[in-house]
């Protein structure tokens, strides 16, 4: 982009929202919604810093081409009780108030406590109408002395050893890793109280943490630059899904081992069985559709369509893998049934598997959900 | 040198990158906008930058730092006005300013305060790029020496600076502080999520209370409330009077502890995690014990001036340097700022490691905008001085509904929520009372602002280091008693010692006259009363989440302790003793109107906005208000109410933001911006 044309993209910015700002919003009709003139508003339930918003940043703008109309699509943040506190705002708007410019972006820490029964929950996905649902990965990763403890993929080595891990909180997306690496028989102590993952990076390069995980767009930018000069070793990635349901490599990380090769090497942990069906599920609730774009209860058809055409051409683009490796991982970006299937999965865990987690936190870190 | 082989060409690279008239034009936009922000109370960087965000994405990456970096640099100078001029800290970063920078624009001298400050502030902003300079090179190591017990070091040694600014009763600040770290407590405990003083059915406190909200409360509402009961304009002399040459002279007589000031600006902004707010109490602490005459202190002296000042320019270059070498952010602009530089370009600047190996070129023109903006801001702010300054030869009457609008939005922006104004209110309420019986707001605040630190920190190098005992006793004393450690407890040690015996002749707010028992002991028994009940509902956390009860439950415990020795001694003092200061006695503030009066202009706002929304609110409050308090006629006031409602609407859509909604907007739908 030249200079001449940013300045007028800035002031183009400025005028369109002025000429908005000055009309009163036209009403949708036909097939399809026109969204001209209009401002989108993409409430994300997390501070500016997460991986949320490095997401909705993301497809904004792509969203606002894409959108027929090109209306203006800003993202706002709502951050609160780890974005409880948005998605029940988001429970309370009616579809007719912002006839399809209002959108809401979810992610596993929505899940996780919708999943758990958390007291402080009051929003039901299944009001809700998924439009886009993307897929991460995550990786685990150790200090080199202690990655090289490990027999091939058998992790039995380190069982011996006192893990320090930096964590959110066990009732997040932690739980993944912690019930891993239980799993796995490592004595992994969480220090509660870090703000972001990120700062669980930090006390791993302090050399406080000997043990940590991160999301994958996070590892490829915190942690391969660690693991290039030596000072951390990838242990093993959560894998990915394949059409079948079953957990296979991630196509981000195809060198790395998954956890399930992982614990199929290690003795003492099975690959089967209520621990590990309980990991999984929550495993495919929290990774394959961690962030998922809705439209509030009572949208209309012709919303939903609109909505859904507009991401399907956003992953139609001819740069489209190009710019989203980058930024997104190799993922799959899935619309319309892939997606309604992706939030199923993402919000239907077994009984058995809810179960087995509740007492899991309850005995082992004394969380109670009430 | 290898390192010095690298660094040079990317410097030159640097200064070719910046040296385009476009990028210059950039950056005196951003800087524009950041004077903007920084002037009005309550706004600072955060918001700045927010309402850059959008036009981020794929901007050409020099342009957008140079707006950004002009924006963030121009705002710790900028907010030296409201600081001065107003008595209200312009932003987190100059709340050490109002306390000499206000009494000398009450003596006229407003026009020196300013100097003096600009001077400090460029000074200190040259100071932080320069260090930029030589830390992006050296600091990786240091940096990541700064684990768990010393990163608690450090926010205990923000604390002993309680020490100096507790005022004339020693025990009345630690008590001060000890309630502020409580208020900081409320809310869900960051170890076990356990709820301190808060249900779930007040989700509200769950998230707890957010410092905009706690800064504007205890600082801009009772200076608000006071000036606008004295019914008279700021000043009473001519706006700024001569002196600005004094100004300088002031600073250049003081370059020493200028350049002091700035070191322990670019020191606290280095370190990630504490923020701005600290950064000016540490450098008032320190320009305090280092001058020999204290008793001007609180009443106009200018060395308080300078020291804060050169801090907080400095601190936004210390800051950037965990932002960019670690990419984690020292503040909450610096999160912004990491998110913007997402944005740039097609993404191909990250912010981290890989900075220093990749776009070292990009780094030091990040250094060179910041000198840059730090001397393009100061010219302005001088330019424009005299314009900003007239604003304190109106009479107040007509400033502060203006500034209740403006603080009542800012608050509001912090969560979006009708009861953040609630919040504002009762904080401000708190204020109120703490200033008319002379408690120290800056202690209150400190421990407000260290309070989740303090507690996240210890509660981590607890946990670490009882890991570390069981592999082996030597292995944890390493961890806790690193050289790091050893050397900031003697500091703080000196600290402390130190400051005790100096707070006595600080007047932080001037002096204050005692009189009646009634009044204060009242105060305190409250207080007491709020203390025992957090001690009491902090003790009741079961076991499992021991980690939320300790802290709260020894802080409490502490405060308490406090509190009583000042009951036993209010018992056995006379009525005249500095425990029973009280503004109220004998009228000494020349109040022409009653407290509960004025306060009730606020509640009314309050009132109608939870039934009207807050715009039509506004326009009820602003027409009453300059109409009956006032005395304008109603076609003044109408006019000063549509400017007001205008500005508001102006700002709103700029940043994309909405108003508080009311019963009325549950009944229909409303237009933009009555919604």
């Amino acid at each position: 982009m030249t200079i001449k044309d940013t300045t007028l993209a800035v002031a183009a910015g400025f005028a369109a929202a002025a000429t908005f700002a000055l009309t009163t919003p036209a009403t949708a009709g036909g097939h399809g919604i026109n969204l001209e003139g209009e401002t989108v508003e993409w409430v994300i339930p997390f501070s500016e810093t997460g991986g949320s918003a490095k997401w909705a940043n993301f497809y904004a703008p792509l969203l606002s081409e894409a959108l027929p109309g090109n209306p203006t699509v800003v993202v706002k943040f709502m951050p609160g009780a780890g974005s409880t506190k948005g998605a029940n705002w988001f429970q309370e708007q009616e579809f007719e108030d912002s006839n399809g410019t209002l959108i809401f972006g979810s992610s596993g820490s929505t899940q996780f406590p919708y999943l758990l029964g958390d007291p402080r929950v009051r929003y039901e996905y299944n009001d809700w109408n998924v439009v886009l649902a993307s897929g991460t990965g995550g990786v685990a990763y150790l200090p080199p002395d202690l990655a090289g403890m490990m027999n091939g993929m058998d992790a039995t080595a380190l069982q011996g050893t006192d893990f320090i891990y930096g964590s959110q909180g066990a009732t997040r997306l932690d739980l993944v890793p912690l019930l891993a690496w239980e799993m796995l028989g490592l004595s992994v102590e969480p220090v509660f109280g870090i703000k972001g993952r990120g700062d669980g990076r930090l006390m791993f390069e302090r050399g406080e943490a000997n043990i940590d995980y991160q999301t994958s767009s996070s590892y490829l930018k915190g942690v391969t630059p660690l693991v290039e000069a030596g000072t951390a070793v990838p242990m093993m990635s959560w894998g990915a899904l394949d059409a079948d349901g079953n957990i296979v490599r991630d196509p981000t990380f195809p060198d790395m081992p998954t956890f399930k090769e992982v614990c199929d090497a290690t003795p003492g942990c099975e690959t089967s069985g209520e621990q590990w069906d309980a990991w999984k599920a929550f495993f495919i609730a929290g990774f394959p559709a961690q962030k998922m774009v809705f439209l509030p209860a009572g949208a209309s058809n012709d919303a939903i369509v609109t909505y859904t055409a507009a991401f399907e051409a956003i992953k139609a683009r001819g740069d489209f893998a190009e710019i989203s490796a980058g930024r997104l991982g190799v993922y799959p970006q899935m619309t319309g049934d892939a997606a309604t299937g992706a939030l199923t999965s993402a919000t239907n865990v077994p009984d058995s598997a809810k179960a087995f987690v509740t007492g899991w936190l309850a005995d082992r870190y004394g969380v109670t959900l009430k | 040198m290898d390192i010095l082989s690298v660094a040079l060409p990317a410097l030159s690279d640097a200064a070719g990158l910046i040296a385009q008239p476009i990028v210059l034009g950039y950056l005196v936009l951003g800087v524009v906008m950041g004077l903007c922000v920084g002037v009005f109370p309550g706004l600072g960087g955060i918001a700045g930058l927010s309402l850059l965000l959008p036009f981020m994405f794929g901007m050409d990456p020099i342009l957008g730092l140079a707006l950004m970096i002009g924006m963030v640099a121009v705002v710790p100078t900028s907010d030296t006005f409201a600081s001065v001029l107003m008595g209200i800290p312009g932003s987190s970063a100059s709340q050490a300013t109002v306390l000499d920078g206000f009494p000398l624009a009450k003596k006229g001298q407003a026009a020196r305060a300013l100097s003096a400050a600009f001077s400090a502030s460029l000074f200190g902003g040259l100071v932080g790029a320069a260090f930029l300079t030589v830390f992006i090179l050296v600091a990786r190591p240091i940096v990541l020496e700064f684990r768990t017990p010393e990163l608690l070091m450090i926010t205990l040694f923000g604390l002993s600076m309680v020490g100096i600014l507790a005022g004339r009763v020693a025990i009345k600040g630690l008590v001060a502080a000890g309630l502020g770290m409580m208020i900081g407590t409320i809310g869900e405990g960051d170890s076990a999520g356990e709820l301190r003083m808060a249900t779930y059915d007040m989700p509200y406190l769950v998230d707890g209370f957010k410092l905009v909200i706690v800064g504007l409360g205890i600082f801009a509402i009772p200076e608000i409330v006071a000036l606008l009961r004295q019914d008279r304009s700021i000043s009473d002399r001519a706006p700024l009077g001569g002196g600005w040459a004094t100004g300088v002279k002031d600073w250049f007589a003081n370059k020493w502890l200028s350049v002091r000031c700035s070191i322990i600006g670019v020191v606290v902004g280095v370190i990630p995690g504490l923020g701005g707010s600290v950064v000016d109490w540490i450098a008032y602490g320190h320009t305090v014990q280092s001058t020999p005459d204290r008793s001007k202190f609180g009443s106009g002296e200018i060395r308080g001036v300078i020291g804060p000042e050169s801090s907080n320019n400095a601190k936004e270059g210390g800051g950037l340097v965990p932002t960019l070498l670690f990419g984690i952010p020292g503040s909450g602009s610096m999160a912004i700022f990491i998110g913007a530089i997402a944005l740039l370009g097609s993404g191909q600047i990250e912010v981290g490691p890989s900075m220093l190996k990749n776009n070292l070129d990009i780094t030091y023109a990040i250094v060179w905008l910041l000198a840059l903006a730090n001397v393009v801001g100061t010219l302005i702010c001088i330019a424009a001085s005299g314009g900003i300054a007239r604003l304190t030869t109106i009479p107040f009457a007509l400033l502060a509904p203006f500034l209740f609008m403006i603080i009542a939005f800012a608050a509001f922006q912090s969560g979006q929520d009708i009861m953040d104004l609630v919040a504002l209110f009762g904080i401000g309420l708190l204020g109120i009372l703490m200033r008319r019986f002379d408690w120290s707001r800056p202690a209150f605040l400190i421990g407000f602002v260290l309070s989740n630190p303090a507690e996240t920190y210890a509660n981590q190098a607890v946990q670490i280091a009882r890991s570390r005992f069981r592999k082996g006793f030597e292995e944890g004393i390493d961890y806790i008693f690193s050289p790091i450690v050893i050397v900031l407890i003697i500091i703080t040690l000196i600290s402390v010692v130190v400051g005790l015996r100096q707070a006595k002749t600080i007047m932080a707010e001037g002096a204050i006259k005692s009189g009646a028992k009634r009044a204060p002991l009242i105060f305190l028994l409250v207080i007491l009363g709020y203390l025992i009940a957090a001690n009491i509902n902090a003790w009741m956390i079961p076991d499992y989440a021991a980690a939320d009860r300790v802290f709260p439950w020894f802080v409490s415990t502490v405060a308490i302790v406090g509190g009583v020795i000042l009951l036993v001694q209010m018992m056995l003092s006379s009525e005249t003793h500095a425990l029973f200061a009280d503004r109220e006695f004998g009228n000494s503030e020349n109040n022409a109107y009653g407290l509960w009066s004025t306060l009730g202009w606020f509640a009314g706002l309050l009132i109608l906005t939870s039934l009207l929304g807050f715009i039509l609110a506004l326009a009820i409050f602003l027409l009453a208000f300059i109409r009956l308090r006032a005395g304008k006629s109603w076609g003044f006031s109408a006019g000063y109410t549509a400017a007001g409602i205008a500005f508001m609407c102006f700002m709103a859509w700029l940043l994309n933001r909405d108003f508080p909604p009311g019963l009325l907007q549950q009944l229909g739908d409303l237009p933009w911006p009555l919604t």
